[in-house]
């Protein structure tokens, strides 16, 4: 790893400031971010933590609303968002317990990784991404693996989950990176019901819109059985093939809509 | 250089660091507390398990500066203050928990950590529990052995 400067600012402001110069990286819990630069797939000259920021704590539920800090790790989601129970379960089989008491819901969704689990939940369930200086909705934020509508220097302060009716995660999981191999997120949500899969395609999460109508129309499992999931466009590795992850999208799918 | 100060099992400590210094390289090069083994350095392994503020992370993927005025607690730490094993460790030696050892200290570590939480422990929670520790010698049947006696011997 290349030598840097960590800085640990304790405000969102004081972090923006120092994000403004071009190669200053924000630090979530560094699960990510540490093993890349050991690689030296990364190596920014400042790397700004957001763990001392108060503020970017913490989960709250007012209004229907679930809040959830920034810089929230995965094992105070995993305690404290009782109000989605999906999401409880989701944050509890995120990598490990050592990496669950580090790793950050921010973190999770500014690098979107095209198997992690968050971006699925963040989309399924309609939530809003909270930066510094805006807000936006999941439907605009993810684009394309490992990309996202983040600016340089733009920190997630939180993320809105709207509490849905019923919610559910099914994750197929690869036992060694502990990542989805494939996860579908089934929820049930006042806009109607939404499908969001990770893991599955090249492009990163993405909505299964099909589904998701067909569902409108029979909320049962059922409902998908003339479905099917073209293996174009996906993930094809050592782990499965992109027809094995296109009939896991349609498996999961059923599965979630099941335990809903 | 930047410098650090925290707390090593209950001991004030302090020493010089770089930004890229990990906190397992801080317990081992600058305090010499060797007991927690650096395995993969890719944070898979888990054999760099300690705790900070009480919870278990991998100490090769958390930077010196980012344990800045915490508690840390090490193997070190985990033996009686007479020299003698630990009841966690005592347990790891009395039902062959180790065989090579070089996972040993994590193990342990994440066996503290979970039995800090949950005295009970099923056999499923104590293996989800170690999800992140991996051994290449015992095939593990023999660290939740150990893992049991040790909730029923403190409990
Ligand atoms: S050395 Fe840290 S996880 Fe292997
Ligand atoms: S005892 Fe050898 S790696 Fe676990």
């Amino acid at each position: 790893m290349y030598d840097f400067e960590f800085k640990k600012p304790g405000s969102i402001k004081a972090a923006v400031a120092m994000l403004e110069s071009e190669d200053a990286q924000a630090l979530g819990g560094g699960q990510t971010l540490i093993p890349t630069m050991k690689q030296r797939l990364a190596s920014p000259a400042v790397l700004v933590s957001l763990a001392g920021i108060a503020k970017m704590q913490g989960v709250n539920v007012a209004n229907g609303v679930m809040t959830i800090g920034g810089a929230t790790t995965h094992a105070d989601v995993a305690a404290n968002a009782q109000a989605i129970p999906a999401l409880v379960a989701l944050a509890g089989h995120i990598g490990d317990p050592a990496v669950r008491n580090r790793g950050t819901i921010g973190g999770s969704l500014a690098n979107n990784d095209p198997s992690a689990d968050y971006p699925a939940a963040a989309l399924a369930l309609n939530a809003t991404i909270v930066t510094d200086r805006r807000k936006i909705a999941a439907d605009d934020f993810f684009d394309g693996m490992f990309g996202t509508a983040l600016e340089n220097g733009e920190i997630i302060t939180a993320v809105r989950f709207p509490l849905p009716k019923a919610a559910n995660y099914q994750k197929f999981l690869q036992p060694a990176s502990r990542f989805a191999l494939t996860g579908v997120f089934v929820a049930d949500t006042k806009d109607g019901m939404r499908v969001a899969v990770t893991g599955a395609s090249e492009e990163g999460v993405y909505r299964w819109t099909e589904a998701e109508s067909a569902l409108n129309d029979t909320p049962e499992a059922s409902a998908l059985d003339g479905l099917s999931v073209s293996p174009d466009g996906m993930i094809e590795d050592l782990h499965g093939t992109a027809a094995y992850r296109a009939n896991l999208v349609g498996v999961l799918t059923k599965r979630a809509v099941t335990a809903l | 250089m930047t410098k650090v100060s925290m707390t090593v099992n209950g001991k004030a400590v302090s020493g010089e660091v770089e930004g890229r210094t990990l906190l397992a390289e801080f317990l081992r090069n600058n305090l010499h507390l060797t007991g927690t083994h650096i395995g993969c350095d890719t944070s898979q392994c888990g054999a760099c398990t300690v705790h900070v503020n009480g919870k278990m992370v991998k100490s090769c993927a958390i930077l010196a500066q980012e344990a800045d005025g915490a508690e840390v607690a090490t193997i070190e730490g985990m033996a009686n203050d007479d020299g003698s094993l630990g009841v966690i460790q005592a347990a790891f030696q009395e039902h062959h928990g180790l065989q090579c050892g070089f996972c040993t200290p994590g193990m342990v570590m994440a066996a503290a950590d979970l039995l800090a939480k949950n005295t009970n422990p099923s056999e499923a929670d104590i293996r989800s529990h170690l999800d992140g520790n991996i051994c290449r010698c015992t095939g593990y049947h023999n660290i939740v052995k150990s893992i049991q006696a040790a909730a029923s011997a403190l409990s």
